[in-house]
């Protein structure tokens, strides 16, 4: 199961370091974001898979699964919604402002 | 008793109070309370003359990081002794001319912070045992050296000129601290002394060589020797009191220390002798050529500075030969020659410090340090005439002044170098006498120029902007008391030699046992010997060219066109360095986002995959994987294909659902592998998500095709796989990592601990409550980023301002 999920990560972040070499805003801030996706797996994968039951103490019996792994993408998961949501009201700005969402046409004067 | 080191640290401690403390010594000028320093640390080190003229040496160790062998080492020995003294002698003097030289109205707390920065730094390099240490504060010299400089920093030639003595001094210095590595390969340690005593073991070593050359290129560009002697007259843009304390008397005679500390580690070696003695002869003969055709008189003594450095280097070099013959009646005559240098070094310091503070006179009194708007002040200075005199006169090599001394003891090292049997041609060692005796007549040019143009002549007033007169008092003093020593130290020279030079001589020929046999007696007359023959051909002919001055120096100084000098080729170095950079920085960055994120996937793939590659850490286990179902595998399937297809997705639409879908598997995975927390979480983020950006579509253009070129699409393509691939890696070599214990184990007492029966919870919200504070203060400054972007705009007006 872990080499099938590591496999699929490996795709997830090839996905999205391409999604990430593109010129349009958009294609990058979908590339961040399968990126999130492929890191959660990772730490959750790292943990080991169904190694025990539910870590929920009145629940269920030991052995548990490792609840550490979960608490930090509990985490990472808060944190990445709120990374995307900035970089797209960026995105929303920077078209506002300057009427573009091509990277390429952002980069400013020609010999800075 | 007090140590060593504290004489290297209350310089450094005066210069930090200085800044704050400047402002209740505004009544006075702030440069009497400078003055105690350097007088009472001369007074200090001077009570310790008569004991280390005995032989004894003071060693002081503070440890510092000695598990890498640096120390805070102070050694005083004869050799340190003579320098310590020239920087507290001259410079008192310097800080006691400069009360009179620099108005209150300058900077003077700048000034005088950078001077004691200066002052303390070169006592740390003469005093400093350990080479790390040493290295240190020689580039705090070069650091204070570039602050004075540019002292007057309104000024673009005092800029350029400490950017040129930075630049060059620390490659110099750069090069040095190799060479001190080097050496610490080599012998294992770090303190000079220890480096001496086990020489015998290292002038084998492959490092010998390159280790010395280094630590030469370091010696020479500090000590302004030919190539690199082209610092020092730019350096001139400095205050006068610098220039006379810095770059004639301390500071450039740093490299002269380090070659003098140096020669018994590798004088010995026959490459030592050449290269320290030709590029000492060649400075020699350069700077004296270069001075004779100055106009300004502070040009005029920067190159005759250079030209004086470049003898006592070379007399360093004639006098190493000594130590390749090892102790005998013969290579002791050859030890002179590095008696000589020493002499030299304090009567070079004692009469060029005098006519610096005369040039600074001149330029403070009448506006111009020009010799053509000179002349004629003999009966209108007479104070500064006659210090200009004594000076010019003991540095043409005269009598009854000191330069006359060192200079025929010079002339005799020179001829009994001839002597040595070390010249595949006989003819060859002939080059040195005379080499030295074409500088000497140069030299005796220069100084008549002074002499001459500036004093006796006709006054030309019409030419100044200020009336000729006397300086004050107060400006004199220093001068004269310099000019005294110059006239003292000739009838008394021995009193020097025996009490200063001779335990000097010991530090440098360690392995000569009893330095009193190496310390020669100077006497004015010996008899009629070459030297004295060389002395008045030098006057003679000397004489003669400064008469027919006119007819040949527009010859022989048009010979060269000004664009094969040095300073040219610095230039052109510094610029074409810009320019270079400039083009070869815009080539990469060249403000394209995607190319700075190839650079840092590269970076990524390159060391971490070698480093997988290299350290043999690939590893691969099946078998302790837990099993999976059918539907696990579609829905890995579901996944794979939903972000592949992303890549091809022709409308933002279906990249953002297809994005949906990934999020979605993963909340299935998290159900399928005991995460229910997250599961939930997944869910409902996920959910927004994809609102959010259906959200910002209707405020985006559309999703244009991109046209890209197929070898970026290429470039593209095969950086993600490799990302993919080295994550995957990774992932498998450290998903069966077991080397330590999990800490896991701890948290399933979450009840007792936390009183939370869900564990993750009990982590997020107790174990680790700090860290989900800052996770949620990281939301909320998220949250205010998207609402001021959102909400705020710059009003018309201010861009404009901007603009401007």
């Amino acid at each position: 199961m872990e080499t099938l999920i590591i496999m699929l990560i490996g795709i997830l972040v090839a996905v999205a370091t391409y999604l990430i070499l593109s010129r349009n805003i958009i294609r990058i801030i979908l590339g961040t974001a399968v990126f999130s996706h492929a890191v959660h797996l990772l730490i959750l994968t790292m943990g080991g898979l169904k190694q025990g039951n539910v870590p929920l103490l009145k629940e269920a019996n030991a052995p548990y699964t490792d609840a550490l792994p979960q608490a930090l993408i509990l985490t990472a998961i808060v944190i990445s919604f709120a990374v995307t949501a900035f970089i797209l009201v960026l995105a929303y700005r920077i078209y506002q402002d300057i009427g573009t969402d091509d990277l390429d046409e952002l980069r400013g004067a020609k010999d800075e | 008793m007090f140590s060593i080191n504290l004489v290297i640290l209350i310089p450094f401690i005066v210069a930090a109070l200085l800044p704050f403390s400047f402002r209740r010594f505004k009544k006075n000028h702030l440069g009497w309370f400078v003055l105690i320093v350097p007088t009472v640390l001369f007074v200090l080190l001077a009570r310790l003359i008569p004991s280390v003229a005995d032989g004894k040496t003071y060693i002081h160790t503070y440890e510092w990081i000695p598990t890498l062998d640096f120390n805070f080492t102070t050694y005083l020995d004869g050799l340190s002794m003579i320098f310590a003294l020239l920087i507290t002698g001259v410079g008192s003097l310097v800080i006691l001319y400069s009360i009179f030289y620099l108005s209150s109205k300058e900077s003077l707390q700048h000034f005088y912070c950078y001077l004691l920065l200066f002052m303390g730094a070169m006592l740390g390099v003469v005093f400093s045992d350990n080479l790390m240490v040493l290295y240190v504060f020689w580039e705090l010299t070069s650091v204070s050296s570039f602050l004075l400089i540019a002292f007057w920093n309104h000024r673009q030639g005092s800029r350029q000129g400490a950017q040129k003595a930075m630049l060059i001094t620390v490659s110099g210095g750069i090069a040095m601290l190799v060479g001190f590595i080097m050496l610490h390969t080599m012998t294992g340690s770090f303190s000079i002394r220890e480096i001496i005593a086990s020489v015998s073991e290292i002038s084998d070593h492959a490092l010998f060589l390159p280790a010395m050359i280094l630590i030469l290129l370091g010696a020479f560009t500090k000590s302004a020797q030919f190539p690199f002697h082209i610092w020092l007259p730019d350096a001139m843009e400095a205050p006068t009191p610098v220039s006379a304390y810095l770059h004639s008397a301390t500071m450039v005679k740093a490299g002269i220390y380090l070659v003098a500390r140096f020669t018994p580690v590798f004088g010995a070696d026959e490459v030592w002798f050449w290269v320290v003695s030709i590029v000492g002869m060649i400075t020699l003969f350069w700077g004296s050529f270069n001075a004779v055709r100055q106009t300004d008189l502070k040009a005029l003594l920067a190159f005759s500075t250079v030209s004086q450095l470049g003898l006592i280097m070379s007399l360093l070099g004639l006098g190493s030969i000594a130590l390749q013959f090892g102790y005998s009646a013969d290579s002791v005559l050859y030890t002179q020659a590095t008696f000589a240098a020493l002499f030299h070094l304090i009567n070079h310091s004692t009469f060029k410090g005098a006519l610096f503070m005369v040039v600074g006179i001149l330029d403070h009194e009448l506006g111009t340090r020009d010799i053509r708007r000179l002349g004629g002040l003999m009966a209108l200075m007479p104070f500064t005439f006659t210090v200009a005199l004594i000076g010019s006169l003991s540095m043409a090599g005269l009598p009854p002044f000191n330069g006359f001394l060192s200079k025929e003891m010079f002339f005799a090292a020179t001829v009994h170098i001839m002597e040595v049997d070390i010249f595949s041609l006989t003819s060859f060692g002939i080059i040195f006498p005379v080499v030295a005796w074409i500088a000497s007549v140069l030299t005796f040019v220069y100084c008549m120029i002074i002499v001459f143009k500036v004093f006796l002549g006709k006054p030309q007033p019409e030419k100044l902007d200020k009336p000729i007169h006397e300086a004050p008092i107060g400006m004199l003093i220093s001068p004269m008391i310099l000019g005294a020593l110059v006239v003292g130290i000739f009838f008394f020279p021995n009193l020097l030699g025996q009490y200063i030079l001779q335990p000097a001589m010991g530090s440098i020929y360690p392995t000569f046992g009893d330095s009193a046999y190496l310390t020669p007696k100077i006497s004015a007359w010996h008899g009629v010997k070459p030297e004295l023959l060389m002395t008045i051909g030098v006057i003679i002919i000397g004489a003669l060219l400064y008469k027919y001055l006119k007819l040949w120096k527009p010859f022989v100084y048009g010979f060269f066109p000004s664009i094969f000098t040095f300073n040219s080729l610095y230039n052109n170095l510094l610029a074409s360095s810009v320019r270079n950079s400039n083009i070869v920085t815009n080539r990469y960055m060249n403000g394209l986002l995607r190319h700075y994120l190839v650079y840092i996937f590269v970076f990524f793939i390159v060391t971490v995959g070698s480093y997988l590659l290299y350290s043999r850490a690939f590893s691969f286990d099946i078998s302790t994987n837990a099993s999976f179902r059918v539907y696990e595998v579609c829905l890995v399937a579901i996944m794979a294909a939903a972000a592949v297809s992303m890549l091809f997705a022709k409308s933002r639409i279906t990249a953002t659902l297809l994005n949906g879908v990934l999020g979605y598997s993963i909340a299935i995975f998290f159900v399928l592998f005991r995460a229910p927390d997250l599961a939930l979480t997944q869910l409902v983020v996920e959910s927004v998500t994809t609102a959010l950006f259906l959200l910002a579509f209707s405020h985006l253009p559309d999703w244009k095709k991109e046209n890209l070129q197929t070898r970026t699409k290429l470039i593209n393509g095969i950086v993600s796989v490799a990302v993919g691939l080295i994550v995957v890696l990774i992932g498998l070599s450290v998903v069966d990592f077991n080397q330590f214990d999990s800490i896991s184990s701890y948290f399933e007492d979450a009840y007792e601990l936390a009183g939370g029966a869900n564990i993750v919870n009990a982590i997020l919200g107790d174990f680790r409550g700090f860290d989900t504070m800052l996770e949620v203060v990281v939301l909320f400054i998220a949250g205010l980023g998207v609402y001021s972007m959102i909400k705020l705009r710059t009003k018309k007006e201010d861009e404009n301002i901007e603009d401007q």
